[in-house]
């Protein structure tokens, strides 16, 4: 089976982000990065089923070339090659146009199985997966915590709020994963090594015949126009206890809607 | 480990730092203390170890290891050991382990050694017996020859890793008395007649188990015999060599956790109206203490930089061993001294740090076989 990972260098969510103050675009290149959590899911389940069933796996990502990093960082955990869209044209670019890009590239890839994360850190608008299935005319299975395989058929169990649903199709598809579906493994000192000598090929919006106007901030379909910090957080509530004190406290936790 | 430098020899020992660093934090540190509060060995931790290709460091790529020099396989055990003692001392013993075969083993031994290295095995060192475990060379477990196997009797003491490893160096008597009746058997876990006893209650480093392993007629395959009849002493005295640097950077790994710990704690405790970190008396303990730290880390790379470049380093290695070693109990223990009465619970990890240290100074070869051997060498 032909596998093919959409791998996102995210600023790390455990660190200080921000937005850039010229753009409103996200601040990468102060942030450190790192692979958008979800995705080492995504790279995870790849691998298991390369090793159960055979066949390739490649990562692809769109990023600035700092993503390098992190293309390296995947292909450390066991994946064969990757492809990195990289043009300046696509700063700021929005879902929409990102899916365009990731589409165009694809199209160069011949994958049964699209794997990808559920959702991003920066962004965390949950609809890369749905608009690469339309844009390539294939299925989306989104949303999984487990994912089997036979033959040409996929089945998830997409998960829910309430639990979960079955959800099958054939391939090729596209499918995203929540961290529920394994454990990503570490990379080892062998595959680190190994990693440094995998192919990476560089692809521009030229090779992919993609219209700088219709990517970056220009040709973005919605815009951010002013962010403003979130205000610190105020001080809370002191409550002296005068004999009173348990009752103040179930007080504000029923209003609170804690209990 | 505030900011500390580190100077390797590749850019590829600093990947390899790096990926030690990121397991011992995502998997060792968060489970050091529920295991030893149990008593637990984390046999699967050691397994993520292994498939990340730290269990055969040092041994040469075409035998399944990473072929890094001991001055760079050490750093990652004192990276592991700041996180997880034990964790490092398997890692450790494991490598001791592999010693022997691929020393002094046939080329038929040495096709065994991708499984030993390969990170899914897990091996142990049986020299000590409950009668003697400084005078090794006493040694009264007795292997004879038999058709095609070795019959082995005997009680070997102190195993680590009892039960749980899967292949045994047996070290034990096929000749008469003294250093040169002695010879190495590579046995697997699994041959009947191998009998490891319930594991020891120890003061500390709880999550290793320890235990005697009774050898009672086990029949060990005449091919397993490491090196020739007669060389096991001198081949455990090799491997200890190799072994004592491994627990010189679990000492350094040991101290530098303990001082991080209690400098940290300093810096937020204030007495008397200030941070107890402005009283001299008390930040020149943690002066004296990273300057212990720098000196061990020091003596231990120079004498795996010697080992390296195949130099003698066995009085350098019993240097480093025991300067280490007994560094570590005194940090650690002014680590306690420093958090006060709060050093001495367990809600900090400081008071297990300083039982975790004396170990340190017991095994391979107490600290006064260190000076034996060192005084050996004046
Ligand atoms: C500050 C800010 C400003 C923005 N401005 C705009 C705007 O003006 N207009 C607009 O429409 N949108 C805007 N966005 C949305 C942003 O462009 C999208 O978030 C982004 O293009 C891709 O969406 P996502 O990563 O959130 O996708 P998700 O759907 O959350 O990601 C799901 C999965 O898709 C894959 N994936 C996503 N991106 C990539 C990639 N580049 N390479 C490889 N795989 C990938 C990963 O596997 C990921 O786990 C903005 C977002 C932010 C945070
Ligand atoms: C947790 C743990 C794990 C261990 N793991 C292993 C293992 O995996 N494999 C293994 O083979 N062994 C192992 N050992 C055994 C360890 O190596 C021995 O305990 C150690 O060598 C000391 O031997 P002993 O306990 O018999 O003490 P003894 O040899 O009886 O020593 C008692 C005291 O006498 C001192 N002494 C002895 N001889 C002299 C001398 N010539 N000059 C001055 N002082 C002397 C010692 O320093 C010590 O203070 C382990 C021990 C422990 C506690």
């Amino acid at each position: 089976m032909n596998i093919v990972v959409l791998v996102k260098q995210v600023p790390d969510s455990g660190a200080e982000r921000n937005l850039r103050t010229d753009d409103n675009t996200v601040d990468r290149g102060s942030a450190s990065n790192v692979i958008n959590e979800m995705d080492e899911y995504a790279i995870e389940e790849a691998l298991r089923i390369q090793e159960a069933h055979g066949g390739e796996v490649t990562i692809l990502t769109m990023g600035p070339s700092g993503a390098a990093e992190s293309i390296r960082k995947a292909l450390s955990m066991g994946p064969d090659k990757a492809v990195h869209v990289v043009d300046d044209a696509l700063h700021g670019s929005c879902a929409l146009a990102t899916s365009k890009v990731l589409a165009a590239a694809l199209g160069t890839l011949n994958a049964d199985l699209v794997l990808c994360g559920a959702e991003s850190t920066d962004g965390r608008v949950q609809v890369l997966p749905h608009m690469l299935a339309e844009r390539l005319g294939v299925a989306a299975l989104t949303g999984a915590r487990k994912l089997t395989i036979d033959g040409s058929a996929l089945t998830i169990e997409r998960q829910t709020d309430e639990g979960y649903e079955v959800v099958t199709a054939q391939t090729p598809a596209v499918v995203s994963v929540w961290d529920t579906i394994n454990e990503p493994r570490y990379p080892s000192f062998k595959g680190i090594m190994a990693a440094k000598k995998k192919p990476v090929q560089a692809l521009s919006l030229g090779d992919l015949g993609v219209a700088p106007s219709e990517v970056g901030l220009d040709g973005a379909s919605s815009a951010v126009v002013e962010h403003s910090k979130r205000p610190p957080r105020s001080g809370g509530q002191k409550v002296t206890d005068e004999g009173e004190g348990g009752v103040k406290l179930v007080e504000f936790l029923a209003t609170e809607k804690f209990v | 480990m505030g900011g500390m430098e580190r100077l390797l020899p590749t850019d590829e020992a600093y990947e390899l730092l790096g990926l030690a660093t990121e397991i011992a934090d995502g998997e060792l540190a968060p489970r050091a203390a529920d295991f030893e509060a149990r008593g637990e060995f984390p046999r699967e931790v050691v397994r993520t170890l292994g498939r990340a290709g730290l269990l055969g460091l040092p041994y040469p790529e075409e035998h399944g290891g990473a072929a890094q020099p001991y001055e760079v396989y050490l750093q990652v055990i004192e990276v592991l050991a700041s996180r997880w003692l034990a964790a490092a001392e398997a890692v450790s013993v494991h490598t001791l382990s592999c010693y022997p075969v691929y020393a002094h083993g046939g080329e038929q031994l040495r096709k065994l050694l991708p499984d030993m290295l390969g990170g899914e095995l897990l091996g142990a060192y049986c020299l000590s017996e409950p009668q003697g475990g400084s005078d090794a060379a006493a040694l009264t477990t007795r292997a004879t020859r038999d058709g095609d196997s070795f019959v082995v009797t005997g009680t070997k003491a102190w195993i680590t890793h009892a039960g749980q490893a899967d292949f045994y160096n047996v070290f034990c008597r096929t000749g008469g008395p003294g250093p040169r009746g002695i010879s190495c058997l590579l046995a697997d876990a699994a041959t009947p007649g191998i009998l490891p006893q319930a594991a020891e209650k120890t003061m500390g480093l709880r999550s290793s188990p320890v235990a005697q392993i009774v050898f009672d007629e086990a029949r060990v395959p005449a091919d397993r015999l490491v090196g020739d009849l007669g060389d096991g002493f001198r081949i455990a005295m090799e491997a200890l060599d190799s072994g004592r640097l491994g627990i010189a950077a679990c000492a350094v790994g040991l101290a530098q956790a303990a001082l991080d710990y209690a400098v940290g704690y300093a810096r937020e405790r204030s007495q008397f109206g200030k941070s107890i970190l402005d009283f001299q008396g008390l930040r020149f303990m943690l002066a004296d203490a990273a300057t212990g730290i720098s000196a061990a880390r020091a003596l231990t790379l120079a004498a795996a930089r010697l080992r390296d470049a195949g130099r003698p380093y066995s009085a350098e290695a019993a240097k480093a061993k025991l300067f280490a070693t007994d560094m570590a109990m005194k940090v650690t223990t002014d680590a306690v001294q420093v958090m006060g009465g709060y050093g001495y619970v367990q809600d900090h990890p400081v008071e297990r740090y300083m039982r975790e240290a004396k170990v340190l100074q017991i095994v391979e070869g107490t600290n006064q076989i260190q000076r034996l051997v060192i005084s050996r060498h004046l």
